[in-house]
């Protein structure tokens, strides 16, 4: 049509009338989206400069991983998070650094569940509530029965986490799994994919609700733990921000537990405080892993339950009222 | 045939068609009986929501029971339409005219309410915005629900499309019909004439939404099917698993099409249109997905049986010896083995013998659903220790059975409505097929 500037039928006419319309409104356009685009552009310049004449110097700050860095004020912009989202993004993002992992000693278990008591209080659970529970364990007809603290175990490829239709439980770059139990829509998904049957839900109101109302909620804590929502191990996150061990592994009268950095290659003894290097102690005891072959990747290693310290007894603890 | 004969069969069809559009006594005591039974039902769930998931059965170990059984029977059910519309009805079965709305009707009232019946499911119901808020496309659970309301909206306009022609006639010739109703057809037929152009546009239409169906009904049992096999549990852990919900949802669809057509046939007088071909033909097409449903079934319990695998063992042991195993046995034989061999016989495909079969394999489909999701459940990979008893054994309470039945309620109001204020059988695709070419529409 261009090419073509005469004419020769009515409806060409037409079409070229409209063809012009169209390329007017078309290069209108153009001219508007460029004189926007050049005034913002203008605008922000003046922004920068007004802002470079305020300051010019550089300023050493601390970073959340405890590294000092120097940084010219130009760039240091006030955080814009609340508090709460300061908190979450944090707590997301773990403990700088760190691989949390776990080792339990089955041959020193005698099931005092010290540690399970110890998880309950700290998490506000009712009786019938584990975040770990230690289970009688046989592998086979004639092999011989053994006690097995069983909690979430962390994993790398976790299938919970997979499977959770919001993002409301999460793999940490230290290697904790956590729960948002505000996010939490109570679906469930995460328990039936759950291979160690590590999770738990608040099928009824939570045992300290009244008196834990009005407290800010804590992740790391899981709590105030919420009527509708999932709970579970959380490698007492809370505590390792401190600097301490878990309440589980801290309560072990028996030294069961051990608990430390992979990445530094060494855990600490709850009941002992002896530390040892992870690898030795794995490679030494023939350290395993639970249900392996189903490519979750734990962080919970198990000792086999050989030359144990105490008999096995059968557990003849009450089992909880019906809830 | 000449205008008058063509008049009059026309006229008759019409009637015939329509002569059940009317509130009359025994619509409003249904009606009022289905009202007053969802309401207790709704206070069941009003219970549920004021003090929580506790107030059903369920509990750590089995963590999900009857609600989410109940959930995949929907889904399961609401999948008929794409089988006998999109899959017959691409294949040129001219038979099934009469059935295709019934069909429709039935994916449309199950997959609006399978919706509904998840979030009785779950525990946090005011938070059912966060699955779009906060949704990751990597969880199952995303995938079921952009899939079952694609499904819904494919199925709403193929129920839709077809009734255009239909609401333009009754408008015009159904005399009866109070005022409001006429204006709303009016408005709903959106100024059909049966001219040829709009006649193009519809089966175009519908020629799409056919092809479109079957992907999303495929999808949505095959996704409904994967928030089990994703897991690792025995008894879930199949490969087979979408094509084994996939064809006993066809199962239980078939037989609700069956109980609607000989209720329909029955109550609003439509022997001449549902004839004992229909019914005989919807026997054959019911043997003929329970066979494949059976071929499913064999794989996906001789497989895991033959091997013995540890976890598999003791869920197998379970379902075929163990507690689950008069459920099992009853749900499998009467469910599925025996209406087959019945279905081979011309005689049991008579309306009435068909009727029983279709109620037996629909109630065995139900429970079959039932065994699927809470036996697996019952035996985890580690033992379940130091729990109350109603931890390690499921079972469903009085106001979870409540809140299972509603429901069913409002799958039946939904029906009831649409199949009292709309002709149950095409009336234009009829008098099409009867060689009405063109309807006088003045």
């Amino acid at each position: 049509m261009e090419e073509n500037n005469t004419p020769h039928s009515p409806n060409e006419i037409e079409n070229s009338k409209i063809s012009t319309r169209r390329n007017f409104l078309k290069n209108l356009g153009l001219a508007g989206v460029g004189v926007a685009t050049g005034a913002a552009a203008l605008y922000s310049g003046h922004i920068f400069e007004a802002k470079k004449e305020a300051t010019g110097e550089s300023k050493i700050l601390l970073t959340q991983d405890g590294k000092l860095v120097s940084v010219d004020s130009l760039e240091v912009k006030a955080l814009e998070k609340t508090g709460e989202d300061l908190r979450e993004s944090m707590c997301r993002g773990g403990i700088p650094g760190r691989r949390w992992v776990m080792v339990t000693d089955l041959s020193r278990c005698r099931n005092a569940r010290k540690c399970i008591s110890a998880c309950q209080d700290a998490h506000h659970l009712r009786p019938e509530q584990f975040h770990m529970n230690t289970l009688q364990m046989q592998d086979a007809p004639n092999t011989a029965p053994y006690n097995m603290p069983k909690n979430c175990q962390h994993c790398d490829n976790p299938p919970c986490v997979a499977v959770c239709p919001v993002d409301a439980t999460y793999k940490r770059p230290d290697g904790i799994v956590l729960i948002e139990n505000d996010r939490c829509i109570g679906c469930r998904f995460c328990m039936a994919a759950c291979p160690y049957s590590a999770r738990i839900f608040n099928w009824i109101e939570p045992k300290d609700s009244a008196k834990d109302q009005g407290l800010e909620y804590n992740a790391e804590l899981n709590l105030p733990q919420k009527l509708g929502t999932i709970s579970k191990c959380l490698f007492s996150a809370d505590r390792l921000r401190e600097g301490k061990l878990p309440y589980c592994v801290e309560a072990c009268p028996n030294g069961v537990y051990y608990f430390g950095d992979e990445n530094e290659d060494a855990v600490t003894n709850g009941t002992t405080k002896e530390t040892v290097r992870l690898s030795k102690l794995l490679r030494d005891n023939g350290g395993y892993q639970l249900m392996p072959e189903l490519g979750t990747k734990p962080r919970v290693y198990y000792l086999p339950p050989k030359n144990r310290l105490f008999p096995f007894e059968a557990a003849n603890d009450a089992t909880p009222e019906k809830v | 045939m000449t205008m008058d004969d063509n008049k009059l069969t026309f006229d008759k069809i019409t009637s015939d068609l329509t002569h059940h559009i009317r509130i009359n006594k025994c619509f409003l005591i249904w009606m009022g009986f289905l009202t007053i039974s969802l309401l207790a039902c709704l206070y069941a769930y009003s219970i549920q929501l004021r003090t929580g998931l506790g107030v059903a059965g369920i509990r750590d170990y089995v963590t999900w029971g009857l609600y989410l059984a109940n959930f995949v029977f929907f889904v399961a059910a609401s999948l008929i339409g794409m089988l006998i519309s999109a899959v017959l009805g691409l294949i040129g079965m001219k038979w099934l005219t009469p059935i295709t709305r019934i069909a429709e009707t039935i994916a449309v009232a199950f997959a609006a309410v399978a919706g509904l019946v998840i979030v009785s499911d779950m525990g946090r119901p005011e938070r059912l915005a966060y699955v779009f808020i906060y949704g990751r496309p990597q969880s199952p659970i995303l995938w079921d629900v952009t899939v079952i309301t694609t499904y819904f909206v494919l199925s709403l306009l193929l129920l839709f499309l077809p009734l255009i022609a239909d609401m333009a006639i009754i408008y015009r010739k159904v005399d009866t019909l109070p005022s409001w109703l006429k204006s709303v057809y009016k408005t709903l037929s959106l100024n059909f004439t049966d001219s040829p152009e709009q006649n193009k546009i519809i089966n175009r239409s519908i020629r799409i939404l056919l092809i479109l169906l079957i992907p999303a009904a495929l999808s949505i049992h095959t996704v409904t099917s994967w928030l089990f096999a994703v897991t690792s549990r025995a008894g879930w852990d199949s490969t087979v698993f979408g094509p084994y919900f996939v064809s006993g949802a066809f199962v239980a669809g078939s037989a609700a099409v069956i109980i609607a057509m000989f209720f329909y046939r029955k109550n609003y007088k439509l022997q001449d249109y549902l004839t004992d071909m229909h019914f005989n033909n919807m026997g054959k097409v019911l043997a003929t997905v329970s066979l494949v449903y059976l071929y499913f079934n064999l794989n996906e319990f001789l497989v895991p049986g033959y091997k013995l695998k540890r976890a598999d063992a003791v869920h197998l042991q379970e379902l075929f010896a163990g507690k689950d195993a008069i459920m099992f046995w009853i749900v499998q034989l009467g469910g599925l083995v025996l209406p087959i061999l019945f279905l081979l016989f011309r005689r049991f495909r008579k309306p009435l013998p068909l009727l029983l079969i279709s109620i037996a394999v629909l109630v065995a489909a139900w429970f079959k659903r039932y065994i699927i999701v809470v036996p697996t459940q019952e035996h985890p990979f580690l033992p379940i220790q130091h729990v109350p008893q109603n931890f390690v054994v499921y079972t469903p309470t009085l106001i979870e059975t409540m809140i299972t039945i509603a429901p069913f309620i409002l799958v039946l109001i939904i029906i009831t409505l649409i199949s009292k204020f709309f002709p149950v059988i095409p009336l234009h695709d009829t008098a099409r097929e009867k060689g009405i070419e063109h309807v006088n529409f003045e």
